[in-house]
């Protein structure tokens, strides 16, 4: 039902879509113009496409001096004969390569840093020109409600932790524009393999607060049967993979199930989310990989919020961020302001576009900053300045800045604000409060889903641990029916 | 890669290591006599026909793999069903949980067991724990890992590992390793269509060597079931995949001195046929277990501990295990390493004369 609503309401006026790499070696979007609100100029997707990038400085080597130098000056390679080029092409099973006569190393980066796209400014206000898939107002307000929604269950659920309520909690803080903008812009049938920030894009396609209050309390609701830590949500009926503490595990198995959808020709793509630090894994350069020669509908989008655990990405990487990378891989690419709701939503929407009618991976570097901890278990006043967090939290809060575009469009208000708050106050504790009364899953779920059906050594360890919980009912919590 | 590659046709045999087949007591079944790559590319291929949502994949295997498991396979049934993978071992399994989490059935082959470390965590903490994570919400038993192990006469390190100890110590897949031909055909067939993520390790050794007659329809061999594959009173012999041919030779040796083996293939590592051994043991009051890989930690240590807290007053002797040495697979002292025919004799003497 909410996947017809989003679908309906979203009014996304992708009606032609060509997306043939530009002649700079990237999708030019100026095609869109019918598409979108204002007429779209040529941005280039890379501010820096194309330069000439001199070779790096060999002054301090040894190996400078034996080099011509002209051979680092010359912007030409230097031509054997005007009619050679026969001879000027490197002829490989997978296509030709042109020779150079230069010695002349690519660079390890472009001149200028990625271009970031954005469609909001800090303050909420559109900035001019620029090109955005349309939003409704009722899709644009309810957007913003269910980011309120996640900042205030993040909240109540961060207080309960700390009350000792249940044993581990990790919030979306700073990333509510991703999660949400990202899962409005998605349809229903897309599949979503989750790292764990990401209950925005879960609670966007329906799943209750009671479910995410049942797996946060590990009762006999939670359909993960207490097995797993807080947050470990998962949810089939939800085309939403159950979540692992793992890190980029997801990403090629992304891939496989993207390959699935392809071979069933269905109109459906994945999406799979990682944090910066993710990146770092094998898995990712694995995942991309995989992607881009299987062509599998796959959109990748990486939370870069700055912070693994307390690695910096300065730490973590010496690439420009992570969507240079996507070309190494033959993926196209984008980096989006991850607190702009509304960039968020347009670069999924033509993501998901091209990922299933082109049947092709794409890579998107978000943005953001994590301005929570890590974790319950992290303080990270410990290794980053607080008035940095403070910054990200107030003066470019994500759901501010949405809430001031909205609100300039005269679909909000301070009483709605209000309102929506308390609201959403008042069902979060009754979630909390209900999942608290349920009791735990018995111990005979311990068991059951290790495989198909338990064999002979679970039944028999089973059979051995009722024995010893009889002979020693005082060693094990009484909350769990036996 | 190329040494990788040069392995499909070179088999040496510094052992006397006889093509070993299924006891007798199941060769009702008429076919043509197969080697075991052929037994396995035959199972690959009635796997693909009788189900669509069958994929086979893997470094090399749209040509037909570089021990030729996969002959003709892209050809017959497509490149999008039949395909190569990039060289990643992390990228394989993790693609194949992927797919099969959707329904299918994935077919992944890792190249070597000894490269399959770079896919351990896929398999450990995703591949085995997916369902129970999920509270069965979902699975990957679609999933069929398949990898050729062992030794191989001179496959030094990197082409000779026993790697199954790793992964029978992960609640969540199972463990099967064929001895022969028809054994890897059913025993293949059962792990591709059982709905839990299965490995499957194939003897490299056998692949040429083993020919026996394998039926050419699609049947099935029932996993976590041992098979008793050479009765006798004095003594039990517990293996796996090739190292049975060997035992079995010891077997015949010790025949000749009047000492009566009975011989169990256990076939399905994790989980294991417990109750065929222990009920061997309680008949014969000694128990000898070998297998190629290093003896300390080895899965032979399992069954050890198991018989030794299960059978203890029926044993007349402590359980013996002639295994791979602890170190590293070595090169030219592969046939120091190894637990060969006359290991196992002395040791079936020890056993029966202690």
């Amino acid at each position: 039902m909410m996947a017809a609503w989003v679908r309906n309401s979203a009014n996304i006026m992708i009606n032609r879509f060509k997306s043939k790499m530009g002649s700079l070696g990237m999708t030019n979007f100026s095609s869109w113009s019918s598409s979108f609100t204002r007429t779209f100029p040529v941005v280039p997707a890379s501010c820096a496409q194309n330069l000439r990038i001199p070779v790096g400085d060999f002054s301090n080597s040894p190996a400078h001096f034996r080099f011509c130098s002209y051979r680092f000056e010359s912007g030409k390679a230097e031509t054997l004969s005007d009619d050679g080029d026969a001879n000027q092409v490197l002829d490989l099973p997978e296509g030709k390569v042109k020779f150079s006569y230069e010695l002349s190393f690519i660079s390890e980066s472009a001149e200028e840093r990625e271009c970031c796209y954005r469609v909001l400014d800090e303050n909420g206000k559109q900035i001019l020109p620029s090109s955005y898939v349309e939003v409704s107002p009722e899709l644009s307000v309810k957007m913003y409600s269910e980011m309120v929604m996640l900042q205030t269950m993040d909240n109540i659920f961060y207080e309960a932790q700390r009350q000792g309520r249940i044993s581990f909690y990790v919030t979306t803080a700073g990333e509510e524009a991703i999660n949400i903008a990202s899962a409005a812009a998605l349809a229903f049938d897309d599949i979503v393999l989750p790292q764990y920030r990401e209950p925005g894009v879960l609670l966007w396609r329906g799943f209750t607060l009671q479910e995410f209050a049942n797996q946060c309390f590990g009762n006999k609701a939670d359909y993960g049967k207490g097995r797993q830590m807080p947050i470990h949500y998962g949810s089939n009926k939800h085309n939403y993979f159950t979540i692992s503490s793992t890190i980029a595990t997801q990403l090629p198995q992304a891939v496989g199930v993207a390959y699935s959808l392809k071979m069933d020709r269905k109109d459906a793509c994945v999406v799979t989310y990682f944090g910066d630090g993710g990146t770092s894994e094998g898995d990712f350069h694995a995942a991309l990989n995989f992607a881009a020669v299987t062509e599998a509908p796959v959109i990748f989008i990486c939370r870069n919020n700055g912070w693994a655990i307390s690695t910096p990405t300065s730490d973590q990487f010496r690439s420009d961020g992570v969507v240079v990378k996507g070309r190494a891989y033959g993926i196209r690419s984008i980096r989006v302001d991850g607190n702009d709701a509304l960039a968020m939503y347009s670069a999924v929407s033509a993501a998901r576009e091209m990922a299933v009618s082109e049947q092709r991976p794409i890579l998107i570097e978000a943005l953001t900053y994590r301005v929570g901890h890590h974790s319950t278990s992290d303080d990270s006043t410990k290794y980053r300045p607080v008035d940095e967090i403070e910054r990200w939290k107030i003066e470019r809060d994500p759901v501010t800045r949405f809430r001031k575009w909205i609100e300039s469009n005269g679909w909000w208000s301070e009483k709605a604000e209000i309102e929506a708050r308390n609201s959403a106050r008042k069902q979060i504790l009754h979630a909390i409060q209900e999942a608290e009364k349920v009791e735990k899953p018995p111990v005979a779920d311990m068991f059951t889903d290790v495989y198909d059906c338990p064999p002979s050594n679970l039944l028999e360890q089973e059979k051995l641990l009722r024995e010893t919980i009889k002979r020693h009912p005082q060693d094990y919590p009484s909350d769990v029916p036996v | 890669m190329g040494i990788r590659r040069r392995f499909g046709r070179l088999i040496t045999n510094w052992v006397d290591r006889k093509p070993f087949s299924t006891s007798s007591a199941i060769v009702e079944q008429t076919g043509k006599p197969l080697n075991l790559y052929s037994a396995i590319n035959q199972a690959l291929h009635i796997a693909l026909e009788t189900d669509p949502r069958t994929y086979v994949f893997g470094e090399d295997v749209g040509f037909g793999g570089v021990f030729r498991c996969t002959t003709g396979l892209a050809d017959r049934f497509g490149k999008k069903r039949v395909f190569n993978t990039p060289l990643c071992e992390q990228g394989i399994l993790g693609f194949g949980i992927g797919l099969a989490a959707m329904g299918n059935r994935a077919v992944a082959e890792i190249q070597f067991a000894d490269y399959i470390f770079p896919a351990f965590d896929q398999i450990v903490n995703e591949a085995a724990k997916f369902r129970y994570r999920s509270g069965n919400q979902f699975n990957c038993g679609g999933l069929t890992i398949r990898a050729p192990y062992g030794a191989v006469g001179h496959g030094g390190h990197y082409h000779s590992q026993s790697p199954e100890a790793f992964f029978c110590h992960v609640p969540g897949i199972k463990v099967v390793i064929p001895r022969s031909p028809r054994q890897a055909k059913g025993l293949l067939l059962s792990c591709i269509r059982d709905p839990n993520p299965v490995v499957f390790f194939e003897p490299k050794w056998l692949y040429r060597l083993s020919v026996e007659e394998v039926a050419e329809h699609d049947f099935m061999l029932p996993l976590s079931e041992a098979e008793v594959i050479r009765e006798g009173n004095d003594i039990t012999l517990v293996g796996w995949g090739a190292q049975l041919s060997i035992m079995e030779q010891a077997c015949l040796e010790a025949e000749k001195d009047g000492i009566s083996c009975e011989l169990i293939d256990l076939r399905t590592l994790i989980p294991w046929d417990k109750d065929t051994v222990e009920a061997s043991v309680r008949k014969t009051g000694r128990l000898l277990i070998s297998h190629e890989a290093p003896v300390t930690g080895g899965f032979g240590a399992e069954i050890s501990a198991s018989i030794v807290e299960s059978c203890f007053l029926k044993l007349e002797a402590p359980v013996s295990r002639v295994c791979g040495l602890d170190t590293p697979f070595p090169l030219v002292f592969e046939p120091f390493y190894m637990p060969t025919k006359n290991k196992i004799l002395d040791a079936i003497k020890a056993t029966v004369n202690y």
